[in-house]
């Protein structure tokens, strides 16, 4: 059986119209994003790659690169406008965006995971940051209140959140305290794969380390796929065993983390790792 | 709308009651698809009724959709015959349906409109029990907009939902919903059971009487068909639990006026303003102190 858990094929974003002309015009070549025919955005285009059972892939790119809209669509936050992508879930294959809106939820909601780069897109500010988790159980049909009390007081303790401050609401929380609720959110249900959309953006360099740490451990023990969307390219470092770099809405350049790091083949890679280090 | 309809120039030919026929067809027609998919918000073109909307338009129109020559109606407001919502409707209904009868006893009527109570003694296969709703969704409380709610019944999503009763445990170590307490009919849709107090939602299960639910300003209908399963939400391991009446002995309350054990209490102060308890249920109380009575006059 292939340790495949997603195979993306062509996948593809574009906001507005679109003309026959919009992908020929757009691109790293033609240095713009922005149909100039139409004034369509190509925010994705042909966009395809694997991931496999616990692997971490990285997403790497510029502000408006098309990333983040990758990610968002395999999440169903967003419609592609074409292309495909399958997850294989034990013997399962699900044809992701030929499913219906409720297989999408369900899928969303017991198999995926999110964290968001803001706290407030992936928590609820009206109740605690148990019942942040709970939320995300009772989802997955779990309604035994014991039951649902432990496991998230399992996670906050393993996501180093003090169990005193379960039952407070995580507006009162530090940023980082928050994107460590939201990843005790995430994983409560040990979804086979998660998304992690600029996690540690804005943090402070101690909290990153914290949450970099708590990541490759957690996906060491658990055995999670991720998909790691950043513009840091040491988290990229530290996380990734395989990246994409991104530019304009396609892939310019794949490969093994340390192969593009060290010896980048793209003109725009080697830019960004020459700045970066 | 038929433009071609013409008033019929007899009285006889008149539509029955206060309604006309199209609006009693509509209301009849919703009502058998609430009655088909139970606990699902049916739409309606509610109408305006010569009273406030919030004063019971919702159950007036389905009593008056209903209603027939031989039926025999009970009016109930919080339990009692006696309110002055009560008597209003109960009046507005035999002055705009002839030959209809009233009736304060459970057991004559036939169909029964009620705002915030079921009555105390179980209901009959023959009875229809009309509850009135000021706030027919239950999960307005967690999700403002309604396309989203629609979404999540369809889905019977009652996660966030099952979140707040969460968030009580865990602030009161009881979940304090008083009263439209969410019910789950026939395992799926969620309903709010009209703000009837815990104590009567057990007898949304399996009930012999068909009960429908109307809300005139929301513009919904919906049913707990007879014999159909409604169940309280709850968390598997914390149970459903109704009002005790217990006093701080522990012991169980009695109604005043009956000395009544098993009957839902309203609290009063009297005229030294004491704490005193009755039967919520009017006619339930009337009933009981006639059985004391006769008790009395046979020992």
């Amino acid at each position: 059986m292939s340790n495949r858990i997603l195979e993306v094929r062509g996948l593809s974003r574009i906001y507005g119209n679109g003309c026959p002309l919009c992908v020929e015009s757009t691109g790293p070549e033609n240095d713009t994003n922005i149909c100039p025919h139409c004034s369509s955005v190509v925010a994705v285009h042909g966009v395809s790659f694997d991931l496999f059972r616990g692997e971490i892939l990285g997403i790497i790119g510029e502000s408006g690169s098309g990333k983040s809209s990758t990610v968002k669509m395999l999440y169903f936050d967003d419609a592609p406008t074409e292309g495909e992508a399958i997850f294989f879930d034990g013997g399962e294959r699900h044809e992701l965006f030929q499913q219906n809106a409720a297989q999408q939820r369900s899928l969303r909601n017991k198999r995926f995971g999110m964290v968001y780069q803001n706290p407030h897109l992936g928590l609820n500010f009206q109740v605690s940051a148990g019942g942040n988790i709970a939320e995300r159980l009772l989802m997955s049909d779990v309604a035994h209140y014991g039951e649902i009390r432990r496991r998230a007081q399992e996670l906050l303790l393993r996501t180093e959140v003090l169990p005193e401050r379960m039952d407070q609401n995580p507006k009162t929380f530090s940023g980082g305290m928050q994107q460590r609720v939201q990843i005790a959110k995430a994983l409560v249900t040990r979804p086979p794969l998660l998304f992690l959309d600029e996690v540690t953006t804005g943090l402070d360099l101690s909290v990153q380390a914290a949450i970099l740490d708590l990541i490759l451990e957690i996906q060491q023990e658990l055995n999670t796929a991720m998909i790691v969307v950043t513009h840091d390219l040491g988290v990229i470092r530290l996380l990734a065993g395989r990246t994409l770099v991104m530019k304009y809405g396609r892939v310019i350049e794949a490969g093994l983390t340390d192969q593009i790091l060290e010896d980048p083949q793209h003109a725009y890679t080697q830019r960004l790792v020459a700045s970066n280090l | 709308m038929n433009i071609h309809y013409e008033l019929p120039l007899e009285e006889a030919g008149y539509s029955f009651g206060f309604l006309d026929e199209y609006a009693k067809k509509e209301v009849r027609r919703t009502i058998l698809k609430a009655i088909c998919i139970p606990g699902y918000q049916t739409p309606y073109a509610s109408r305006e009724m010569p009273m406030g909307r919030g004063f019971g338009t919702g159950g007036l129109q389905l009593t008056l959709a209903l209603i027939g020559p031989d039926d025999t109606l009970k009016v109930i407001d919080q339990g009692s015959d006696d309110s002055v919502n009560a008597v209003n409707l109960r009046q507005f209904v035999q002055l705009t349906c002839p030959g209809v009868e009233v009736t304060e006893k459970l057991e004559e009527a036939t169909l029964i409109q009620s705002r915030h109570r079921i009555p105390e003694v179980a209901l009959t296969e023959v009875q229809v029990l009309v509850l009135q709703v000021p706030y027919p969704d239950p999960l307005v409380v967690v999700e403002s907009s309604e396309a989203r709610r629609k979404t999540m019944h369809a889905e019977a999503d009652y996660s966030r939902l099952l979140v707040k009763l969460y968030e009580d445990i865990v602030h009161f170590d009881e979940i304090t919903i008083s009263h439209r307490y969410p019910t789950r009919i026939n395992r799926h849709y969620v309903i709010d059971p009209s703000p009837i107090p815990r104590w009567d939602v057990p007898k949304l299960d399996q009930s012999p009487a068909l009960i429908l639910l109307g809300a005139g300003r929301e513009k919904k209908i919906y049913a707990v068909p007879p014999y159909t399963v409604a169940e309280p939400l709850v968390f598997d391991d914390v149970p459903f639990r109704v009002e005790d009446f217990r006093d701080e002995h522990g012991q169980r309350r009695a109604c005043a006026r009956c000395g009544a054990i098993d009957s839902f209490l309203d609290e009063y102060s009297d005229d030294n303003n004491a704490k005193i308890y009755q039967c919520s249920d009017s006619a339930y109380c009337d009933g009981q102190l006639v059985q004391n009575l006769l008790q009395e006059a046979k020992a």
